[in-house]
């Protein structure tokens, strides 16, 4: 084998790869080639790695950061592309690949199929549900705008809200074609959602997310899954507002209203000031209006029940007939109540005549006389027998009946005169006794009723003499005689008293 | 018929306001509300015209661009001018 030896010329690996690296950038320097777009990977750098394939092959592909960011359209898996470009081998690793400085869809009808598939999948899952609408405030505070914030897009919309209804717009500026314009678009989508409803940055109440119009390439943000599901996901509802009214992008499927132009997002998101101005105005005269008409009916309707109303005369007017003709009835009754009692007392009054008055009198008085008469007669007849028997009595009342007893009486006062004289103790004094008597009067019938001392009266027949008793015994019937001697003598001064004793039976005989 | 929401409209959407002002308006116009209830209707609706007024009167342009930090996050507002 050894000696084998040929004169083939040997190369080291570095040369003979960068011979074929130099061959095939040569022979492909421009090369077109149409496949499927296979495995796509965008990392941080900013390039863009793919492979291109078909049924039995694969190249691999490979976009520079700075072609990248000026390709209209970014492949995507699936996508049938036409790239062109230089191939180019990878020596360190035994590779080649294609330098692509354009790509673009094989054909309408290769990107179309790629939407009409993205669709299908999409729709699938629910996305574009009709449930899932969500209904537009009527009046919005605020708009949020994801579009460009150069062009004519956001001037016509900012034109038609000012015309229509000015209100507050939030512009989240983003790029709305090529390289990373889908994933601004997404995230300004959902910024908006993101924003705290009282925030410092006010919080949409709806959404439009524009674009003019383009070609499917230049509208292929819009039918990029990473917009759709954020339309999808948003709390805040979308109007979609891409590219011409025959344009449809998959975002008009999933938005909760999709206007044909960005005009026409501006005219759904607000209604028209004016008219709501004129629809207020119209409510307000309508309402002054119907309360102006129904208090004009209640007016018109009092009026007319206080026209139907009877007056009050009217009212009063049968009572008051009534009352009339019982007020007229009863001075009528009333007359003829008198005049019948009149008539009672004319005919009462009628036999209450003079004569029958005299009559009656004359009757009594004829009764009174026959009584007078006989009272008369009977006391004629009691005082005749009265007189006979006083007649009678006085015959028998004599005067010597009289003088008789008066004689006869007085005979006996003088016989008893006597006898009282007979025995009265006066004749015994006359006869020369006397009679002794003690200090109370009483009469001493004994000598030793007296004591030595004892005062004494004596009274003789003219007259009586104090005396005081000496206690002496005289004795015989001489004693009176000293006593009455003693008497005086030693009683000088009550002398006086007998002597007007001494008048008392004087006195006394003179009642007799 | 209206039904009685509560007194204030101050928390009342401009379309709620609007609403409840047509409805009043169609129950006055109907002339079957009782007087003192009307009386009532009317103010009310003064009111919800006043609401309604406000709201638009409130309309005002004022157009601001976000700005927004590599998070996708808002971080402010700036005078929009169109270009």
């Amino acid at each position: 084998m050894a000696e084998a030896e040929s004169n083939i010329v040997e190369f080291t690996v570095s040369e003979l790869s960068f011979a074929l690296k130099r061959v095939v950038e040569g022979s492909f320097e421009q090369v077109r080639v149409r496949g499927e777009v296979g495995r796509v990977s965008r990392p941080g750098s900013g390039h863009i790695y793919l492979d291109l394939k078909d049924e039995k092959a694969v190249l691999a592909g490979v976009v520079w950061k700075g072609v990248a960011a000026r390709l209209r359209f970014l492949p995507e898996q699936g996508l049938e592309v036409i790239a062109t470009g230089k191939l180019t081998t990878f020596p360190g690793q035994s590779k080649y690949q294609i330098v692509i400085d354009h790509i673009e869809p094989a054909g309408a009808g290769a990107l179309m199929a790629l939407l009409e598939a993205r669709r299908k999948q999409l729709a699938g899952e629910g996305l574009f549900d009709a449930e899932r609408k969500k209904p537009l405030p009527y009046l919005p505070g605020v708009i949020g705008v994801v579009t460009s914030p150069s062009g004519a897009v956001i001037r016509d919309i900012l034109h038609r809200l000012r015309d229509r209804f000015p209100v507050r717009v939030l512009i989240w500026p983003t790029r709305v074609q090529g390289e990373g314009a889908a994933e601004e678009i997404a995230a300004g989508i959902r910024g908006f959602n993101a924003l705290a409803p009282d925030g410092p940055i006010p919080r949409p109440d709806v959404m439009i997310v524009a674009r003019g119009g383009g070609s499917i390439e230049d509208l292929w943000a819009f039918n990029e899954e990473i917009t759709v599901r954020a339309v999808a996901g948003s709390a805040i509802p979308v109007i979609s507002a891409v590219g011409h009214e025959t344009d449809w992008t998959l975002i008009d499927h999933v938005a909760d209203l999709r206007a044909p132009t960005p005009t026409g997002a501006a005219e759904m998101a607000v209604p028209v000031r004016t008219e709501l101005l004129a629809a207020l105005a119209d409510l307000e005269s309508r309402r002054q209006g119907a309360v102006g008409r129904g208090m004009e009916r209640r007016r018109r309707d009092l009026t007319a029940l206080a026209r139907a109303m009877p007056a009050l005369t009217d009212l009063v007017a049968v009572p008051r007939q009534r009352l009339d003709n019982a007020a007229e009835l009863l001075r009528l009754k009333l007359a003829g109540f008198v005049d019948l009692k009149r008539q009672r007392f004319a005919a009462s009054a009628m036999r209450l005549s003079p004569a029958t008055l005299r009559r009656a009198a004359s009757q009594k008085h004829d009764r009174l006389r026959a009584q007078h008469a006989r009272l008369v007669q009977a006391v004629s007849v009691r005082q005749r027998h009265a007189r006979r028997d006083a007649d009678r009595l006085s015959e028998r009342l004599r005067p010597d009946l009289l003088s008789r007893a008066i004689l006869r009486n007085r005979d006996r006062l003088a016989h008893a005169g006597r006898l009282l004289g007979s025995y009265s103790y006066q004749s015994v004094l006359e006869r020369g006794f006397a009679l002794v008597r003690d200090a109370d009067g009483m009469m001493i019938r004994s000598a030793a009723a007296i004591a030595t001392g004892d005062n004494l009266s004596i009274r003789f027949a003219d007259g009586d003499v104090g005396a005081i008793a000496d206690g002496s015994d005289t004795g015989g019937t001489a004693q009176p005689h000293r006593r009455k001697a003693a008497g005086p003598k030693k009683t000088a001064k009550p002398a006086k008293k007998p002597a007007r004793a001494a008048k008392k039976p004087g006195d006394q005989g003179d009642l007799f | 018929m209206v039904e009685k929401r509560d007194n204030s409209v101050d928390g009342l959407s401009f379309e709620k306001a609007l609403e409840e002002l047509e409805k009043i308006v169609q129950a006055l116009e109907s002339g079957e509300v009782e007087l003192e209830k009307s009386v009532a209707l009317y103010e009310r609706g003064e009111k919800l015209k006043a609401r309604c007024e406000t709201l638009l009167r409130q309309a005002e342009e004022r157009v601001e661009k976000v700005k927004a930090n590599s998070q996708g996050e808002a971080q402010g507002v700036e005078p929009f001018e169109a270009e």
